[in-house]
Formats: C-alpha cells, structure tokens, sequence
C-alpha cells in the first residue's frame, strides 16, 4: 500500500437544495484508491454511496447541488474542473457501470454501436469498423460468446446477466485506470451475481484496474473488496481493511450488517436477524450520531457525534465513529456466540 | 411483413364498413324528411316527386338503398343530386389543393413544433422555457375560425403581404402557390405547433431521467450528443403515433374549417358544401375517402415505428 494514490477524496460534501431544505447525501467523505486496489462502500438506501460515486466523476453536478471538498485524480483537482474537462475522463479516465443493465443502455440502438460511441466520442478518428473490431475484442474479454454476431444485437436481446457483461465491456472500452461499479449485480439472479463479480476480480487483477465497488451487499464486499467503507446518513462511521471489517467491527451499524448476513457455515437462526427501524430521512437528522434510534448501545455520549477516529496501534488505519471503548465493544457485538447487534428494547423514529 | 399488411387491409375495410354505415344512418335515417320533396323543390307536384322517388330509389328499404350506394362507390358512380356531378371527380379536383395544405402545414407544424418543444426542454425552467410555454399555450389556445379571419384582416385587407384566398396550382406558378398558402399553412398548423412543442418538451424530460442518458453522460458524450442522440431520438418515438392520428384527421377533417376560412378549392370546401345542401352522396364519397387515409397513414406509422423501435420488431428477430 505505497504506491501514491490514484484517486483521493478528502472532505467531500454534497449537497442537494430542494423545497423542503438541503439535502445534504454526502457529508465529509474520504478515502484513496490505489491502483489495483478495491475499495468497497458499503450502506443502505439513502447512506449517500451512489452520490459519492456519482459525483467522483460529476454527474451529480447541477444547479441545485451544492459540492465541496476535494476530489483529486491523478493530482488533478477534479471540483473545479470545467465540464469538458470532465467529459473528456469519463468513460477515458474513470469508468462507471450501473446497477440496472435492463435500463442503462439505450433500447434503440444496437449494443456494439453504444459502444463504439463511446470509443468515437475520446478518439473521433476511429473508424466504424476499427470501433467494432475493438467492440468484438472486447465482449470476447468480458466472455460473450459469439461476439461477433453479438455486437449487432439490440440490447433487449441479451439477458441481464450479458448486457451487465457489455456494460463492462463498455466501460473497459478506453481503458480507464479507474472503474466505479454502482451495485452492479444487485439486479441480476445470485448465479449470475457469481459469474460478474469474478469477471470484475479477473479484470482488477489482469489490468490493475483500481475499482470502487458501491453495494449494500456484504457477501460482495467479502469476495472482491480490500479496503471497506461502511456509510450511514451521508458519513463514514467505519473504514478499514476487509478483514478488519469482518473479524474485528468496531461501529454498531457494521455489526448490524454483519448480524443480518445469513451464512450457510452457521446454524439457521429462528428468524433472519435485522436491523430494527429504518435509515433516517437526511432532511431531519438525530443530533449526534444518526444511528442512535437505532442502536441498542445508546448512552448519554451519543447526543454528540463522535469524529472518525483509530483506535492506533496495531491498525493504525482502522476507523470509525463510536463512543464506546474497545473493551466495550468487544463485549457487546456478540450475540448469541456472534457478532451481531441486540435487539432494541424500543425503536425510536428519528 | 405480409400477414401485417393482410391484418392492416382487414382491419381497414372494418373501418370503411362501419364509417360508411354511420353516415348513412346519420343522413338517411334520422332525417324525417324524405329527400326526393327536398330535391323536387317546394311546389312540387305528387307526380313529380314520385319520380324522383323512383329515380333515385328512395321508395327501396333501407338496405337496398345502402347496397345500392355502395355499388356506386365502387364502380365509380357515385354522383350528387343536383346538378348530377361525378363524386369521384369532385374528389379528385380538390385532391391538388387539400393536399398542399395539408401536407404544408403538417411540414410546418413538426418543424416548429419539434424545434420549440427541443428549446424548451434543453432549457427547462429558464427564461426561454418559459416564453415558448406561453407561446405554445397562445397557440393551442387560439381557435383556427378566430385566427383566420384576423390574419387576413391585417396580413391581406391592411397591408397586403398576402393574396386573398383562391388556390393557384403547383405546376401554373410554384411562388404563387406558395404565397397563397402561407397563411392557410400557418392557421392550420398553429394549433399543432403549440400542442406538439408541449409534447416533446414533457417527453423529453422523461426521457432525460432515463438510466441509459445517464450511461451516455457517464461515458463522455458531449450534453449536446446526449441530448440529440439519446434524449431527442427516443422522445420522438411516441410524437409519431401523435403525427399519425393528427395528420390522418386534419386531411379527414380539420382542413375542412381552413379551406373555408380561406375558400380553398380542396375537398374540404366540397364537403362544407355538401352538408349545407344536405347532398348525401357526396358526403358519404367524402367520409370514405377521409376514413381511408387515417387508416392508410395509421398503418404507415406502424411502419414507421418498426424502424424507430426496434423493440417492435419482433416477428424479424424470431425468424432470424
């Protein structure tokens, strides 16, 4: 982990105006992602991760979103980039996948000619047919077997699981040095869920290609992530390594989470474990720490909300935003032999 | 393709059928007045009346008398009462004149309309966005029989700009023609421009909160690209059904109201003339002929939209 960041966001905030008051999704977030490396966001609905990733390469910018904080590609202040400064990295420099294949590509157009768009709109000098060899290269990458009848196809001819293949395709079109995955086997069947996320594995591996993983599924961050970031009412309240995440969680919402994962090494529980209560509206947060109607461990402390803060010695990167003690929490995250978060006594609405 | 156009013929005689019967009814068996007193005159004799009566088959049933018309649909001899001129004829001579206006106004009205309706959208809630609402709202709002006669007050008896009225065809003068359509194209399209800029607007910003304009954002094509590429060419696929049905109806029925305003020699003038006299043969020629081609254009749409959708186009990739 010595290689100098590719991508670094410190202190992003975003804000969005609308009639009811500033929806502030994102609020002073930061990580690096290294080349090679996969960062994993983790947080429900709301939690403010498909905004971070959004506006990482400004497509969230518009009249009534207020961004602040820095987002440096490569050392290039990407905040104040003009907008076709911007147009010309996306999809060259960093490139994003969606969560619905269904709908993210344009139904009226053939898959092969999306694509070659995309190629012609950074290099106007590539010819069709150049554009549609690379086309074919490429779906034969992403394994689309028959690619070369396949380019010609519209996209309501693949499945879900193929056009999420094409849609990486695409994005690996320019080869960008960053890809940003926003939740991209959330709508696909779990065989298929299987099949994206090792050809996401082999290609960080093959290309080094530094990716962020946006999900609310922990079984995914375990299979591809290295570094985890668990989000909740637009901030971070705990990052660290996936073992770290895994074997050592130190903020309540991380136990939750964990808690909810049903495993198929461990007894079926009775009812399958949640969290109690549900995330807050980023109009009207809780003071202090938004998890607090929620979380059984409330004390007296949690009217204030805690920075993001290491326990230091032996990991030293390992954060979060809890008032508990380490004692403590090592004592309160097992329920029932495991980690978990109690059940509430009541659950309080925020 | 073939079983399309088989389904399309059926279908299209359905509609003949059932158009052809509701004139019918609607002029020969609702009236109580028998047609043959209307043709002798009024100090007709018993005598002479009877003979029109025979003449023309009045004193058939019902059934007769509808069986025998649509013979002479057919076989092309269909003519009105009085003066006994060819139906077909009459239809024919105003074909050159409908079909300028027509065909006119509808360039003129997706011109203006799409180009509007695209302004306002790319600018939704600015300024311009909200003059053209404005605009659009002026010119749904203003009917065609209020429109007309100012514009020809002003632009014809004021200050001259255009000629009053009358058709000059193509092939005599093409500036002529054209300078005596511009105010019957813009009177007829105006309705259209407003209603199909208000649409494309309403479509188009839909469309903008589409997952796939969000792809094409995320892989660097410029706003414009976005917006001609994607938003713009899939907005369009539901303005086409609209210019289907619309077009269909004004050369079936809207034009009728223009070419009156503005004595236009077209079918429509025919077919004002027609009800005013109460002459059923020209009227049911009329009415056929309309229904034909909202029919006819209908099933190009369809065409059309195989082409613009390729979601549509399913019995192709099945067979493929």
């Amino acid at each position: 982990m010595s290689a100098a960041p590719l991508l670094s966001v410190s202190d992003l905030r975003v804000g969005f105006a609308t009639e009811a008051g500033v929806v502030q999704a994102v609020d002073g977030v930061s990580f690096d992602l290294r080349p090679g490396e996969v960062v994993a966001i983790v947080g429900e609905s709301g939690s403010g991760k498909s905004v971070t990733a959004q506006t990482i390469i400004g497509l969230t910018r518009a009249n009534n979103a207020r961004i602040e904080g820095s987002v440096k590609l490569n050392g290039e202040e990407l905040t104040e980039a003009g907008d076709a400064e911007m147009r010309r990295l996306r999809g060259e420099q960093v490139a994003m996948i969606f969560q619905d294949p269904m709908t993210s590509f344009n139904p009226v157009y053939r898959l092969g000619n999306q694509i070659v768009e995309a190629i012609r709109a950074h290099r106007p000098d590539t010819s069709k047919q150049e554009g549609r060899e690379r086309v074919i290269e490429l779906f034969e990458a992403v394994g689309i077997t028959n690619a070369e009848q396949r380019v010609d196809d519209y996209p309501h001819e693949f499945s879900g699981g193929m056009r999420q293949r094409a849609m990486i395709a695409m994005a690996l079109a320019l080869e960008p040095e960053v890809l940003i995955a926003d939740e991209p086997t959330t709508a696909l069947d779990v065989t298929i869920q299987a099949q994206i996320l090792d050809l996401l594995e082999q290609l960080n591996r093959e290309r080094n290609l530094a990716t962020i993983l946006i999900t609310h599924d922990l079984g995914v961050v375990a299979e591809v992530a290295d570094r985890v970031l668990v989000m909740y009412g637009g901030k971070v309240v705990e990052e660290g390594t996936l073992d770290e995440i895994f074997y050592d969680p130190q903020h309540p919402y991380t136990w939750g989470l964990l808690g909810s994962l049903t495993r198929i090494d461990r007894p079926r529980p009775h009812r399958l474990p949640q969290i109690a209560g549900s995330p807050p509206s980023l109009l009207d947060l809780p003071d202090g720490c938004p998890f607090r109607p929620r979380c059984p461990h409330e004390f007296s402390k949690c009217t204030e909300y805690p920075g993001l803060e290491s326990r230091g010695g032996e990991a030293p990167d390992h954060r979060d935003r809890c008032w508990l003690t380490p004692e403590q929490k090592r004592e309160k995250r097992t329920v029932e032999g495991q980690i978990g978060l109690e059940a509430p006594g009541e659950v309080r609405q925020a | 393709m073939a079983r399309f156009i088989v389904r399309r013929l059926v279908a299209m005689i359905g509609v003949l059928f059932a158009v052809s019967v509701i004139v019918f009814v609607v002029f020969m068996v609702l009236p109580k007045q028998n047609p043959a007193q209307t043709l002798a005159g009024k100090n007709a004799t018993p005598v002479l009346v009877k003979s029109i009566e025979e003449e023309w088959g009045f004193d058939d049933s019902l059934v007769v008398q509808y069986g025998t018309m649509m013979k002479k649909v057919f076989t092309g001899e269909l003519t009105s009462y009085k003066p006994r001129i060819p139906v077909d004829d009459q239809i024919k001579e105003g074909i050159p004149a409908t079909f300028s206006l027509t065909i006119g106004a509808a360039i003129i009205w997706l011109f203006f309309g799409l180009l509007l309706g695209y302004l306002s959208a790319i600018r939704a809630g600015g300024w311009l966005d909200r003059i053209l609402t404005g605009v659009s709202i002026a010119g749904i709002s203003i009917p065609v029989f209020l429109l007309a006669p100012v514009l020809l007050y002003f632009l014809t008896y004021k200050i001259e700009l255009f000629p009053n009225a009358q058709y000059v065809d193509f092939s005599e003068d093409p500036y002529e023609w054209a300078r005596h359509l511009i105010l019957p194209w813009f009177t007829l399209a105006l309705l259209s421009i407003g209603f199909y800029s208000r649409v494309l607007r309403s479509n188009m910003l839909d469309v903008m909160n589409e997952d796939y304009v969000r792809t094409a954002r995320a892989k660097g094509l410029s706003e414009r690209q976005v917006m001609t590429r994607h938003v713009l060419r899939n907005s369009l696929i539901p303005v086409v059904t609209l210019f289907g049905l619309d077009f269909g109806a004004t050369i079936a029925g809207t034009a009728i109201i223009t070419e009156v305003l503005f004595s236009l020699d077209g079918i429509g003038l025919y077919a004002a003339e027609a009800v005013r006299k109460f002459e059923l043969p020209p009227i049911m020629g009329v009415a056929l002929y309309g229904a034909f081609f909202v029919v006819f254009v209908n099933a190009l749409v369809d065409v059309a939209y195989a082409y613009l959708d390729p979601r549509v186009r399913l019995g192709e990739s099945a067979s493929e």
